[in-house]
């Protein structure tokens, strides 16, 4: 294919246009996925979320510059660098406002990083339903580290924790107290917990809940298994940061590649492939057999069953299940419970 | 399953730092249902160029009220074709002197909007200039 050609040559507009077509699930765009999928597997990809306005982009654009000029000591090359961002669309128009670029202005004129901006479209998990595939071209295409930004988070968009390697969740002072941090969610996802905004008073607060929770018990911390006691594990850092001058920046970026040497070491990041794969997997089922019933379906028929919902004459479940016969599968009795 | 949306680059090239109006017509695009990224304040032709390539967008909107648009918006034009991206199509708004304006055109520029212009006009004009997206 001319395209998947042009952008494993390392052809930039060829890796622009193949991802909006990649994004919009062209028939184009799901051969070259095909195509290019054997050749991923090699990036390693960093996740960073965090409630809206933390700094995430802030950070995205201090890390991928350590990355793309390790610091002298580190004695680490360049690494070509990615970075998805992901924003909110609108529910009311299907627009969005894709601002995270503003943040990574220093990234510029730089041929060994690539930005996109990515719209959720409706997608509720913090990042878009084309995110996986959209990191995939950028895996094959050869990029080393692909930095996923996601959506500002709640406490539930937890949706990069089954995509990325590893996780960064960035919280700042005066988010909430220790309660907030024991709660099921975005905590748990951390591999690496950053506080930005790091010169804003309530720092020590916000350092002493996060590090009690983790004292607490985080999933990530022991190794799970019957060898689990031979097994190293992962215990995430708490690491303060003031995104906009750097500092901190640099711990940050040790602390990723320190965490991508556990995962390769302890057989984590061979496990983590699997989950995240079969995520995947599974949310393209869901999608495509939704689709094929959707197509099965004549529209008056599902909006006559919608209005007499509205009317309450029947339930949602009572509707789910008349609407199931469409399916081509359907034995009656199964969907009826 | 697959989705096409219009996809708009709006750029401060230069060193003004009044962005308001490219905040506005940004927000008014969103509201079209248009995917809008926004690069904010003191690009160079450059940097606009660069993001509108990494994004694979369909228009580029450029606000200048610095009075170096004839430096400005030409060089960006330029390095769109460079980059293969003759296709996109470049609007540009603020403070433009009637007599510069067919300069403007001449160089590539789709159109030019001054102060007053109504948000409704230029989400009219994008759509009739941005042919029926294929899927």
């Amino acid at each position: 294919m001319e395209l998947v050609d042009a952008v494993l040559a390392g052809e930039r507009l060829a890796l622009a246009r193949l991802l909006t077509q990649v994004e919009n699930g062209t028939p184009l765009g799901r051969r070259a996925q095909d195509t290019l999928f054997p050749r991923t597997g090699k990036g390693h990809l960093i996740g960073i979320t965090g409630a809206p306005g933390s700094g995430k982009s802030s950070l995205v654009n201090q890390v991928a510059r350590l990355f793309r000029r390790p610091p002298a000591a580190s004695g680490a090359q360049p690494r070509k660098v990615a970075i998805v961002a992901v924003d909110p669309s609108s529910p009311f128009t299907g627009g969005a406002l894709l601002g995270d670029r503003v943040r990574m202005r220093d990234l510029a004129g730089d041929p060994g990083i690539f930005i996109r901006s990515m719209a959720a479209r409706g997608a509720l998990g913090g990042l878009a339903r084309a995110s996986a595939a959209v990191v995939q071209v950028f895996d094959a295409a050869g990029y080393e580290i692909i930095l996923i930004e996601t959506v500002g988070a709640g406490q539930n968009e937890v949706d990069i924790a089954g995509l990325a390697h590893t996780t960064l969740v960035v919280d700042t002072p005066g988010m909430g107290d220790d309660i907030q941090a024991i709660k099921a969610g975005i905590l748990e996802i951390a591999d690496i917990l950053v506080i930005n905004k790091a010169d804003r008073p309530g720092v020590e607060n916000t350092e002493r809940s996060l590090r009690a929770m983790l004292e607490l018990g985080h999933p990530k911390i022991q190794p799970q298994g019957k060898d689990a006691a031979s097994q190293p594990g992962w215990t995430p850092p708490v690491l303060s940061t003031i995104a906009t001058t750097g500092s901190g920046v640099e711990e940050v970026y040790q602390a990723i590649n320190r965490h991508g040497d556990y995962l390769r070491q302890s057989g984590e990041w061979q496990k983590r492939d699997r989950v995240r794969l079969q995520v995947e997997l599974e949310a393209l089922l869901q999608e495509t057999l939704v689709a094929r019933w959707r197509s099965r379906v004549p529209a008056e028929t599902y909006q006559a069953l919608l209005d007499e919902v509205i009317q309450r004459r029947i339930s949602p479940l009572n509707a789910m299940s008349e609407l199931m016969h469409f399916d081509v599968n359907y034995v009656k009795g199964v969907h009826q419970e | 399953m697959s989705e096409r949306k219009i996809r708009v680059l709006i750029a401060k090239p230069g060193l003004d730092g009044h962005d308001r109006g490219a905040k506005v017509i940004a927000r008014a695009l969103r509201d079209a249902g248009m995917e809008v990224i926004y690069t904010g304040l003191r690009q160079t032709p450059e940097m606009v160029a660069e993001a509108a390539l990494q994004e694979d967008v369909d228009v580029v909107g450029l606000s200048i009220l610095s009075g170096a648009h004839m430096g400005l918006v030409p060089r960006v034009v330029d390095l769109l074709r460079a980059n293969g991206q003759a296709n996109v199509l470049v609007f540009v708004g603020g403070i433009i002197p009637d007599d510069d304006i067919p300069e403007l055109l001449q160089a590539g520029v789709k159109r030019v909007y001054g102060p007053g212009t109504s948000t409704t006009q230029v989400v009219e004009d994008i759509r009739k200039d941005i042919p029926a997206l294929p899927a």
